[in-house]
């Protein structure tokens, strides 16, 4: 049963994806004018340009290129950067990891103060804390998250000049193997303005979701009868409260590395990041468009197998789902 | 008399409340407590500010001005000439700052307009017709749901070019779905209730009943959607510009970080990076908080009456 499910899951996936590359090649195609004049210097003669647009393919019909482009992107080749002037499959390898790795803090930080918070807030359920403290994550939620940023680099690089303001690692800073690259307090100490910023922007909603889950659980026998017995409030509130409001917390953890891996392209350029999102914008602000195209496909389908990996755990926790 | 009250009650029962009570429900609601009306007032004063941009500004935003002594005032902090400062190129922040809020509302309310009206026309036909339009719509959902967001935005607008009227656009093409997903449970729920198969083995076509009968019962949701979208609709436009790709025509707040971002002046302008800031997150926590009791209104358990 639930290999099955996890077949049709995955067959899914496989049809969204190539539903998503089919827009693509289209978004890309759909450029008023002619299309191949972000490609091809328009001053060139028009022998040359001829030469190129052979070379790239792009004198064949529609229909051919949509064929060729499929066939390559399914076995990775994303083409030639006209900015890299190398295969995109090239420039990515790093990216990838640096994006993941960010998110991945992001996310760790997001649900360990996420859900602190959220316990802080039930427990001083109905005082300013409680009040103040929900108001906190909406106030950071409705900031746009590089304007966080901005602050924070404004405060603790430029002012203080605690914290590096760009980039992953110092710029000479030699590493010997690939560990060391990550595994460094140099790494470290670059990854944390960012990741914070996107926690703040990020941890409101486990925070909300663990308070409210937490209040609903008061009233319950087993919370009296935990106080009867004359544990202490912080034993009531962490063994015991906190256990029962965690299932909608960790289903919403499952969706979130989907989001945050989708939503990292602000963070990343505003700290400057070398990950997917920033290379994103970077190659449409250059109009490389091989670049754009392949980070876009990229993000697609690290969004869509984190949401598959979210309803595997859906389908684990709650039994219901999977007989749909 | 008591007949006719007692049919007119058995008629109120057969077809849920009427718009008129709903909005009745709405307006007690939306004025009810602090919150909404803080939302509502801070709502409403930057529409005035946008309205009256040109009363309000002090100088014109794009000029370049300059001090007593001739010398084009380069970053210049809060002053009595210009009460924000001035930019990199000596144009007026607090000037930028009031024609900034045109752009935000406009972005916000069009985008988050077109969203609600494809959402939720999307969520009525699927849950109403069901079968294979049902199926089709919402493996469409799920396809929108599988296109990252932000990304998509920031391609579409700079390949089809950088305006407004684009940014408003891949918004609305790709938000609906968040609306759709949503409002066709409800329209799913509502579908089965008694008033509505009344209705329908009364004669009443698919169109009369999605209209009258439906539709009130969709609104509050609708509307609750509407006000999320408009906050998130400004955060996005203000994203895009931003990261550069907006109209370079328009001054938005976002915009106006993005050149305190990339000339580096950020470093030591505080007053160039504070104001457009605080006023996006004054705007969209004032839509969150409108919102909010909008969902009260749209979710009876919350308002403790059921």
């Amino acid at each position: 049963m639930r290999v099955r499910y996890l077949l049709r899951r995955i067959l899914q996936l496989a049809l969204t994806m190539w539903l998503v590359a089919t827009i693509v090649f289209l978004m890309f195609r759909l450029i008023p004018g002619d299309p191949t004049s972000t490609l091809v210097d328009p001053t060139f003669p028009a022998s040359l340009r001829a030469e190129i647009l052979h070379r790239f393919g792009l004198d064949r019909p529609l229909h051919e290129q949509y064929l060729t482009y499929l066939a390559r992107a399914v076995r990775g080749d994303f083409g030639w950067s006209f900015y890299y002037n190398s295969p995109v499959v090239e420039i990515v390898g790093d990216m990838i990891i640096n994006t993941l790795l960010l998110a991945l803090a992001t996310f760790f930080l997001t649900y360990l103060f996420g859900i602190l918070g959220g316990v802080v807030l039930a427990w001083k359920h109905g005082t300013p804390v409680d009040s103040v403290g929900s108001l906190v994550p909406l106030v950071f939620r409705a900031a746009p998250v590089f304007w966080t940023g901005m602050l924070f680099l404004m405060v603790f690089s430029y002012r203080l000049d605690w914290f590096p303001h760009a980039g992953i690692r110092t710029a000479g800073y030699a590493a010997t193997n690939l560990f060391q690259k990550y595994v460094s307090l140099d790494f470290l100490w670059h990854l944390l303005l960012p990741a914070v910023v996107s926690t703040l922007y990020y941890m409101g909603l486990p925070m909300l979701l663990v308070r409210n889950a937490m209040l609903e659980n008061f009233g319950e026998e087993y919370v009296e009868f935990a106080r009867a017995r004359g544990m202490s409030e912080a034993r009531v509130m962490f063994r015991h409260v906190l256990r029962n409001a965690l299932l909608p917390v960790v289903t919403s953890a499952a969706v979130f590395l989907g989001l945050a891996l989708g939503g990292q392209i602000v963070v990343e350029y505003t700290f400057s990041w070398p990950g997917l999102g920033r290379e994103i914008v970077m190659a449409t602000q250059r109009r490389d468009y091989p670049v754009a195209q392949a980070m876009f496909l990229l993000l697609a389908v690290g969004v869509g197998l984190m949401n598959l990996m979210a309803d595997m755990v859906y389908g684990y926790l709650d039994p219901r789902v999977r007989l749909q | 008399m008591s007949r006719n009250l007692s049919e007119g009650l058995t008629l109120a029962a057969a077809t849920g409340p009427s718009w008129r009570t709903r909005l009745g429900i709405l307006r007690r609601i939306l004025f009810r407590d602090l919150s909404t009306a803080v939302g509502i007032t801070v709502i409403v004063l930057f529409v005035l500010v946008a309205l009256l941009a040109p009363v309000l500004m002090t100088d014109d935003p794009w000029a370049i001005n300059r001090r007593p002594n001739g010398t084009i005032a380069r970053l210049d902090p809060p002053s009595r000439a210009h009460w924000l400062g001035t930019t990199d190129l000596g144009r007026d922040i607090y000037s930028q700052v009031v024609v900034g809020s045109r752009a935000a509302l406009l972005v916000g309310f069009l985008a988050a307009l077109m969203t609600t009206v494809v959402g939720t026309s999307v969520a009525v036909i699927a849950g109403y017709f069901g079968g294979w339009v049902d199926d089709l719509l919402m493996r469409v959902v799920d396809f929108a749901y599988a296109v990252p967001f932000v990304p998509f935005v920031i391609i579409l607008v700079s390949l089809l070019k950088p305006s407004l009227a684009n940014v408003i656009i891949a918004i609305a093409l790709l938000y609906w779905r968040s609306s759709a997903r949503v409002i066709r449970a409800q329209v799913l729920s509502l579908r089965e209730r008694p008033y509505i198969k009344a209705a329908r083995v009364a004669g009443a076509g698919p169109w009369r009943i999605i209209y009258h009968h439906i539709t009130p019962n969709i609104l509050p949701l609708a509307m609750l959607y509407m006000a999320i979208g408009v906050g998130w609709a400004i955060i996005t436009e203000s994203s895009v510009s931003f990261l550069g790709l907006g109209d370079p025509l328009v001054i938005s707040w976002g915009s106006m970080l993005n050149l305190a971002f990339t000339t580096g002046a950020m470093q030591r302008a505080w007053w160039w990076v504070l104001p457009p800031g605080f006023s996006i997150i004054l705007l969209v926590v004032a839509t969150f908080l409108v919102g909010r009791s909008v969902e009260e209104y749209a979710n009876p358990r919350l308002r403790g009456e059921v």
